[in-house]
């Protein structure tokens, strides 16, 4: 049997299901409580599960995230919310230089079970402050996860993986994709950290993408096929560790590559993927390989000023056109 | 919320106060010795000394159960040693040798002792400070009676997270407490020039919570203001901030600064005048001499163990194996086998 869920419902049943299913699971952040969430990931689950697990903090980055790598430590297993991926700058010390660290400089005694969630990427008119996406620092930060599901499924699915993992996960959930439905089983499953997902085969061209452009791929890709060229289209899901194996098969077969995402163009994890495939793939390229990304701009507010900056569709056609 | 001086009110018996002066005579001894160990190439990196603050270390710590959590900052040789950890381990971390206590891949400033609850050294001033509030919550959480220490400097006082993992604490209730050693210097920058309110304990106010202002030389003095604040932890009436005021009598900041700039932003004499008058070790020896806890005899005898203890570290860590390549990618991720 199969229930259907938003992604941020999703979100929801998967914290609560964990919550149940293990009494050291709680969340802290801002407006988790009476509101429920800015995002509604805990919508309803104070009063079932109280104050003490689900924890209401003042606005101060810093504490939630050094205080959820103490509970960490202390053996509990935090869920702390970061509200925007752009204040993920705020407790980045802790991210970056105590989280992530902390296992290695311990001689690998402790281990930093906790996940880190926040919503990322534009697309909502929120500005340049409340629009950005940071996959890519993360991502240079060896001892963290970094995952960013598409669908309601794996957003359910990859939450459960890094609540019940044993390191520490950046979550990320883009802003625009949170009202999607899908269809999620009534039993417990999970999706592992570390594998994409081949969400459409084809033959002409592979097309890696995650967040927001993993949904203007597969649009993109069905315009392409009414034009005769098949696209395979690559779910990433895990961007650290990245899931080099599926890509490099994929980019054997169709010889093309166009990684697409919605934060800046320079120093993307786009250019990581172009690179990786480079170092493995080189001898099966038949293009160079191409990169849709926003052009190294801030995000406008104006709704109209933000889709002309932010890639869409169209970016993806052009940029496969130019390499069939 | 007033901010109490504290008096010598102490419950200590003779043997707890012998045994922390041998706990104090052991930092000593460590810290002392490793300025020379650092121009002869020994210590890797750089170390932080904590001379001058032995009393803190020593009467924080013996406020301490022995499953209290321990949050140390880049300075922490002497907490370790206050926790009880091996002494050649310890030594051994801050030559990168492999018997070090995370193998010589964390250093001088990654001193770790988990079996006695020693949870970690973090090494960006102040980054500790909410760990050890998050230490506190998990055992909030957990009904477990543990209460966290959170050691911070002056410098620390003044970084973001201090005021965050203040009055989130606070508003938790999280038994925590936090130990601000003011040693008068943030790096080179005295005090006058990092706070506006010197008076760091006086912020406690701001955050609804106990401020204890000590004077850090005083065995006695931070003994008890530490140990009202962790029973208050216990309890569950929430967090203290205890300051302990004492002074840098290392040579420097770091081992690195002092081989490099020696004590020159420093005014001339001060330094002196602090081991003269204000220096810890000597003002608790003298105290126990006086009060019959200790004879000349007897505290001669903590001293050359204690000297005998470090010689045997030394020659422990000297002759420790560097560590292996393989070691150097080991302990970044936890294997995902096995987990809940």
């Amino acid at each position: 049997m199969a229930h259907t869920l938003t992604f941020r419902e999703a979100v929801a049943e998967a914290i609560k299901e964990e919550m149940k299913r293990d009494p050291t699971v709680f969340v802290m952040g801002e407006d988790l409580g009476q509101f429920g969430g800015a995002f509604g990931a805990t919508r309803g689950l104070l009063a079932e599960f109280g104050e003490e697990r689900i924890r209401d903090t003042p606005i101060s980055e810093t504490a939630i995230v050094g205080f959820a790598l103490g509970a960490a430590m202390g053996g509990m297993r935090p869920i702390a919310e970061i509200m925007r991926c752009d204040w993920m700058t705020i407790c980045m010390d802790e991210l970056v230089n105590q989280i992530a660290k902390m296992r290695y400089m311990s001689g690998g005694r402790p281990e930093i079970h906790l996940v880190v969630r926040t919503n990322t990427e534009g697309g909502i008119g929120l500005g340049p402050q409340h629009s950005q996406s940071f996959e890519a620092w993360f991502c240079h930060v060896p001892g963290l996860k970094v995952v960013m599901p598409t669908n309601a499924y794996d957003a359910k699915g990859l939450l459960k993986s890094a609540i019940r993992g044993r390191n520490p996960v950046i979550y990320m959930e883009p802003n625009s994709l949170l009202s999607m439905s899908a269809s999620i089983p009534d039993e417990d499953y999970t999706v592992p950290i570390g594998k994409a997902e081949v969400k459409k085969e084809g033959k002409d061209v592979t097309i890696v993408a995650w967040g927001t452009m993993l949904a203007k791929s597969l649009n993109a890709a069905k315009t392409l096929a009414s034009e005769g060229i098949d696209a395979e289209v690559i779910d990433l899901r895990t961007l650290r560790p990245m899931d080099t194996e599926t890509i490099v098969n994929s980019v054997k077969k169709t010889g093309r590559l166009v990684v697409a995402h919605e934060a800046n163009r320079t120093g993307g994890l786009g250019a990581e993927v172009a690179a990786t495939v480079q170092e493995l793939a080189f001898d099966s390229l038949d293009a160079p390989i191409k990169r849709v990304a926003t052009p190294d701009a801030m995000i406008p507010a104006n709704r109209r000023l933000e889709k002309y900056v932010l890639p869409q569709e169209d970016k993806v056609i052009e940029a496969v056109k130019s390499i069939v | 919320m007033t901010i109490t001086k504290e008096k010598d009110k102490t419950t200590l018996s003779k043997d707890q106060l012998v045994e922390m002066y041998h706990q104090m005579v052991r930092i000593r001894n460590f810290e002392q010795a490793l300025p020379e160990y650092f121009l002869k190439g020994y210590v890797v990196g750089t170390g932080h000394v904590s001379l001058g603050e032995e009393a803190v270390a020593v009467g924080a710590i013996s406020a301490l159960g022995p499953k209290d959590f321990v949050i140390s900052t880049h300075r922490a040789h002497g907490h370790a040693l206050a926790r009880g950890s091996s002494m050649p381990i310890i030594l051994a971390e801050v030559f990168c040798k492999a018997t070090g206590c995370t193998g010589g891949k964390g250093g001088s400033m990654h001193i770790h002792d988990f079996d006695r609850y020693f949870f970690g050294t973090v090494g960006i001033v102040g980054g500790g400070i909410t760990i050890a509030g998050g230490l506190g919550l998990a055992a909030k959480m957990q009904k477990s009676g543990q209460v966290s220490i959170g050691f911070f400097g002056d410098g620390a006082s003044n970084r973001g997270t201090f005021h965050e993992a203040m009055n989130l604490a606070s508003l938790w209730k999280v038994p925590t407490v936090y130990v601000c050693t003011n040693n008068q210097y943030a790096m080179t920058l005295p005090l006058c020039k990092n706070c506006a309110n010197p008076d760091i304990a006086t912020r406690a106010a701001s955050y609804n919570m106990p401020g204890y202002s000590v004077d850090g030389t005083d065995l006695w003095a931070v003994y008890d203001a530490v140990k009202k604040a962790v029973d208050r932890a216990r309890k569950g009436d929430g967090p203290s901030l205890v300051v302990a005021n004492t002074y840098r009598l290392s040579p420097e900041h770091s081992l690195r600064v002092a081989a490099i700039a020696g004590t020159q932003y420093r005014p001339p004499g001060e330094v002196e005048q602090w081991w003269e008058a204000r220096d810890p070790v000597k003002i608790t020896r003298q105290k126990l001499i006086d009060t019959g806890a200790l004879t000349e005899k007897s505290a001669a005898k903590i001293e050359a163990d204690a000297k005998k203890e470090f010689e045997e570290a030394f020659q422990f860590a000297i002759n420790s194996p560097e560590p292996e390549f393989s070691v150097a990618f080991e302990g970044m991720y936890a294997p995902e086998e096995g987990g809940k």
